[in-house]
């Protein structure tokens, strides 16, 4: 049973890396997949996993492949059935919790904050627990008030567990395994919106970590700072401004605690102005933690104040013109950024 | 304290009966001594200022945790409250750490992290220590869970109160340990207060075997004052479980002799109610059968008060003796350590 941090693949520089297209929804499942053939302890539990084929279908296929022991339909009991992944991993399994959406994940909250991310320290470090909980997050797709929160900010808040937002294919097959690896709780944010998002993987996996940002644009004249379903509208924000000749580089956070300063202030250094896009709420949200660090550590590579473009301070309401209204858009990434340009 | 019909008995392949020899018996009763003794001194220290933030005190309920941990093996787990000195002692925890991690020092069990409502150790599988009433009962459905998954035949033994039930977590819990079929004992501790508040004021239901039993779960409930009582129990429970049936609930009936915490100025019940209780001293009524039987003469009572009395003091000699965590660790135990020979 190999135990490395990273699933890897090492082909020679000159063999051309065989890729094919396939769904976000599709790399996540690829990755609980190739989670489950790698290591027999790995088994997937919640809601509708099993029969149903995922709540938002991205275990499909999986109950028939690994049978009814290892794909775990769980009653509507969020906490008992995350405190029971908590319990098995202290019991030498390595679970993965899937709850429908991060809303709720409350009805869960309190084994997530006062269990797993306590035991640890609790127990002297005695006890960790290699749990991961997968769950959608964000709005978007008119699900209104109870359904569409992004409360991964929130979660960032609580020392003893890591917060990891796959945005990309890339990651949301890659970062599963060093989730599984960690020896720690790994809460893993999946936008519900990129679900349908298409693109192209290389066939074998490739090596992908759990703590650093990434720059998916370079650029030299602002930072923007995002993740999860964000990082799309940044880019296309950022090529709405390349045609006006300004050159933005766009910052995929991945990785909300601990959050990758080194990556920030790089960044930073570069350009000199930083705009967040958060879709969770402004007040108390990431943002103003990202905001807070730029200053403490950043504040004097500053040529404008930092901008932050959030989700609005409303529960999502349900029709489309109020919901889109009420999530980031790249129209107002844009105009954040001319803004800090002056 | 009626106990309601269970066709447990029925089905256990084994008969219940439980059978001690007289070292057995003197040990049963050196545990339940060892823990008053222990908790006593405790209260003097909290007293002193030696234990701060919250004790919870298990005097009176001494027979419950040594007669299910009899019935435990090594390899079993143990998931308990935060009403769990007792408990911890009970299982085999070592009475020194114990008392310095009361201390809050780095000896103690839990290096002083947790405090009394923290304790924990690897080596007896003792899993806490949990604070949030009715918060370890999904982790030893999970313990439960890991067990039956890798064919391993041990028992996850979780205790908690009364108040627990109440709780969203123990119907979860019931209904998921049944539907699983999953080896997990479950003690309800039932001291007729969920804090200050009776039973009565908090559960339209307070038959609370009647409840577990409306999960389709293996259900009785026993007078927590008799340890024979517990014994038995706690063998019909963990045979049932061993026999691959699946959970098992017990109500041990049972009172705390002091208050809920050392805040408690107990406004909510009688004196009258706790003298009538403490009649029913289990260490008294355990001694008296034991002197009936002629298993224990004055000399052997004394023999154990005396082994009790030297390791309590030892025990806060070495709470005494212990340091202070340095200040520049604050920040350790949030995340594990990287540990090359680590095995996740």
């Amino acid at each position: 049973m190999t135990v490395n941090n990273v699933m890897t693949v090492e082909k020679p520089a000159d063999q051309a890396v065989e890729m094919r297209t396939l769904t976000y929804r599709e790399a996540v499942r690829e990755a609980i997949r190739e989670a489950m053939k790698r290591d027999e302890r790995v088994f997937l539990m919640g809601e509708d996993v099993g029969h149903y084929g995922g709540c938002f279908a991205v275990s499909m296929g999986l109950l028939e492949e690994f049978g009814p022991a290892r794909i775990r339909d769980t009653p509507l009991s969020e906490s008992v059935f995350t405190g029971a992944g908590i319990g098995a991993a202290l019991g030498g399994m390595l679970p993965i919790v899937e709850i429908m959406t991060v809303n709720f994940s409350l009805l869960a909250a309190d084994q997530i904050i006062n269990t797993a991310a306590t035991l640890l320290h609790m127990s002297g470090g005695l006890f960790n627990v290699p749990v991961v909980i997968r769950m959608a997050t964000g709005g978007g797709k008119q699900l209104a008030a109870q359904h569409s929160h992004a409360l991964e900010g929130w979660y960032a808040h609580i020392p003893g567990i890591k917060v990891v937002v796959p945005a990309t294919l890339e990651d949301a097959r890659g970062m599963l395994w060093p989730a599984l690896m960690d020896p720690d709780p790994v809460l893993i944010f999946e936008y519900s919106t990129l679900y349908n998002m298409k693109g192209e993987l290389p066939v074998e996996p490739v090596a992908v970590d759990i703590d650093k940002a990434v720059v998916r644009r370079p650029g030299q004249d602002v930072s923007i700072l995002t993740y999860g379903a964000c990082l799309f509208k940044a880019l296309k924000a950022a090529e709405e401004l390349a045609e006006d000749g300004i050159d933005a580089e766009v910052v995929d956070l991945r990785v909300l605690r601990p959050l990758d300063d080194e990556t920030i202030m790089r960044s930073l250094r570069k350009t000199h102005r930083a705009v967040i896009v958060d879709e969770g709420w402004r007040s108390g949200g990431i943002s103003a933690e990202i905001a807070t660090r730029i200053m403490e550590q950043g504040f004097y590579e500053l040529d404008a104040p930092v901008a932050r473009v959030c989700g609005v301070e409303v529960p999502m309401p349900y029709a489309k013109h109020l919901e889109d209204e009420a999530l980031p858009q790249p129209h107002e990434i844009v105009a954040a950024v001319r803004e800090t340009l002056g | 304290m009626s106990a309601i019909p269970v066709e447990a008995e029925k089905k256990v392949t084994q008969p219940s009966d439980v059978v001690l020899d007289r070292a057995e018996a003197l040990d049963l009763l050196y545990q339940m001594i060892l823990i008053r003794r222990f908790e006593e001194k405790c209260a003097e220290l909290y007293s002193a200022q030696k234990i701060r933030g919250f004790l919870h005190l298990y005097i009176g309920e001494e027979a419950v945790a040594v007669g299910i941990m009899k019935m435990l093996r090594p390899e079993d787990a143990v998931v308990a409250t935060y009403r769990e000195h007792g408990q911890a002692l009970a299982r085999g925890v070592p009475i020194g750490p114990v008392m310095a991690e009361m201390y809050g020092k780095q000896e103690g069990c839990s290096r002083g992290r947790g405090g009394s409502m923290h304790i924990f150790h690897k080596e007896t599988r003792f899993y806490g220590g949990n604070a949030i009433v009715g918060g370890g009962l999904p982790l030893a459905v999970g313990f439960g869970l890991a067990d039956q998954m890798r064919f391993d035949p041990h028992v996850t033994a979780c205790f908690f109160g009364d108040g627990a039930v109440a709780e969203g977590e123990f119907h979860e819990s019931m209904n998921l340990a049944v539907l699983w079929n999953l080896p997990v004992l479950f003690i309800c501790e039932n001291n007729l207060y969920g804090m200050g508040t009776a039973l009565e004021y908090a559960e339209s239901e307070t038959d609370l075997a009647a409840k577990a039993a409306s999960y389709r779960m293996e259900a009785e409930s026993v007078d927590g004052m008799d340890i024979l009582a517990v014994l038995k129990a706690a063998k019909r429970g963990v045979e049932w479980i061993r026999n691959g049936n699946g959970p098992y609930f017990i109500e041990a009936c049972t009172y705390r002799f002091r208050a809920h915490s050392m805040f408690d100025a107990e406004l909510y019940r009688e004196k009258t109610e706790v003298e009538t209780w403490k009649a029913q001293d289990p260490i008294e009524r355990f001694s008296e059968m034991l002197r009936e039987e002629g298993m224990m003469n004055d000399a052997d009572l004394a023999a154990i008060e005396e082994r009790v009395a030297r390791e309590v003091a030892e025990s806060v000699e070495f709470a005494e003796a212990g340091t202070w965590e340095p200040i520049e660790d604050l920040t350790r135990f949030v995340y594990s350590e990287p540990d090359p020979n680590r095995r996740v």
